[in-house]
């Protein structure tokens, strides 16, 4: 079963971490269908959330067809999410540690090469790019 | 939907001093509140006035359609943690549930004992060799064994260390997700209750600034900043509720329904520790409101 974890820095709101999760999961292979997720009264156990935000996230996961509630059991995995090719993520994190060295040596630093990185995910967003919402 | 609470132009006096003045609220029911302002802004007063332990000096409060303290009914739909979670010192955890059982007709036994074993309390132990954070929740089982409708409870995390405030909003978070009751908790904090509340009632000196769902009023408030300008150039739609200027920059918190148009700023979402600070803030500064002059902040 998956463990959801927070983080209160990110500035993200609570219920879309959970979804995140969840369909990063499922990118991973780490849910397949007929898992079964925690229930929110696990959930607000462990992280000490109010259980609204964790129905918010089951009722999104629902609408996005990838989990569905069976009554009295829970709330299980019924879709799946693409997952990438491991060896096309292995080539990009590659060249990404490439550019990255190139950046620290012209002089950037972590909060620099932060900022170029979220413009370029926003210019790319903004031009239809998929993926890297 | 109903409400949990409601109050008409509610307030306490005591002496010349208002305590709580013009506080007309409707909270609904099934919500966790955070009752928010400075120590002294009348918190402790509003959650005394819906237990019960006063009555108002003007206006009207009503609590799941009762009377506060109006006969064992309406005691018994209402649990109540008062400030630095009392417990009778010379009396073991035992015996508090014993005394739970007495006092309250739902009382929930199984629910208290195995609350108090997850807790790893011992039921011999006197309450008064506890620690501030094992007293804080024998307080909240003692509350929620009695099977309550409603939930209040007075700075129950002021006392606490970090890990037993966790533990504490744990407990209680558990117990909203199986029981279902709605809860107001009162802190002068905004941080301790960000991740459990859904509705926020912000009380400052003695009155109301803001009340509302915590997602509504995350959408509807803005960070604007961009080249410098005077607030009264901004659209009508859009309240400023805080201000700040240098040279050559202004920057906005403003409140509306609106979208924002103008190209000209870069709008940020805000979280709610700034949406509640800078509402306290307007409360001190001299001339609130969207229509005061330019000032300079360096």
């Amino acid at each position: 079963m998956i463990e959801f974890q927070l983080d209160t820095a990110s500035g993200v709101a609570t219920y879309l971490q959970l979804v995140q999760q969840v369909r990063h999961a499922l990118q991973l292979g780490i849910l397949e269908p007929g898992d079964r997720l925690p229930t929110a009264q696990q959930v607000v156990a462990k992280l000490a959330i109010n259980p609204n935000t964790v129905l918010k996230a089951y009722r999104d996961l629902e609408r996005e067809g990838l989990v569905r509630p069976r009554p009295g059991q829970g709330t299980f995995i019924v879709g799946t999410l693409p997952r990438s090719d491991p060896a096309v993520q292995e080539r990009f994190l590659a060249s990404m540690t490439t550019w990255l060295r190139k950046a620290h040596a012209a002089g950037l630093g972590p909060d620099d090469i932060e900022a170029i990185y979220r413009t370029a995910v926003r210019n790319s967003f903004a031009e239809g790019v998929e993926g890297v919402a | 939907m109903n409400a949990v609470i409601e109050t008409n132009d509610l307030g306490k006096q005591y002496g010349r001093k208002w305590a709580l003045r013009d506080c007309t609220l409707s909270i609904p029911e099934g919500k966790v509140v955070g009752l928010v302002g400075p120590n002294g802004a009348g918190k402790t007063t509003l959650l005394s006035l819906a237990v019960g332990l006063l009555t108002p000096t003007r206006g009207s409060i009503t609590v799941l359609a009762g009377r506060p303290g109006d006969g064992p009914a309406q005691l018994e739909k209402v649990g109540f943690v008062a400030q630095d979670t009392p417990a009778y010192a010379g009396l073991s955890v035992g015996k508090h549930l014993l005394m739970g059982a007495y006092l309250n007709a739902n009382w929930d036994q199984e629910l208290a004992e195995r609350r108090i074993d997850q807790l790893g309390l011992d039921l011999r132990q006197k309450a008064g060799s506890l620690s501030g954070g094992q007293r804080a929740q024998l307080a909240l089982t003692m509350a929620i064994a009695k099977q309550p409708e409603l939930l209040l409870l007075d700075e129950p995390l002021a006392s606490l260390d970090p890990l037993a405030r966790r533990e504490f909003l744990q407990g209680l978070m558990e117990i909203v997700a199986s029981h279902g009751v709605s809860v107001v908790l009162s802190s002068h904090l905004i941080a301790d209750l960000e991740r459990v509340c859904d509705y926020l009632v912000l009380l400052v000196a003695s009155h109301i600034r803001l009340a509302g769902e915590i997602t509504a009023l995350l959408a509807t408030h803005h960070r604007l900043s961009g080249p410098r300008r005077d607030p009264r150039s901004l659209p009508s739609s859009q309240e400023v509720i805080e201000q700040s200027h240098t040279g050559k920059q202004s920057t906005f918190l403003v409140r509306t329904d609106q979208p924002i148009l103008d190209p000209a700023w870069t709008v940020r979402p805000v979280t709610l520790d700034e949406l509640v600070l800078a509402y306290m803030g307007q409360a001190h500064s001299p001339s609130p409101g969207r229509r005061s002059p330019l000032g300079v902040v360096s």
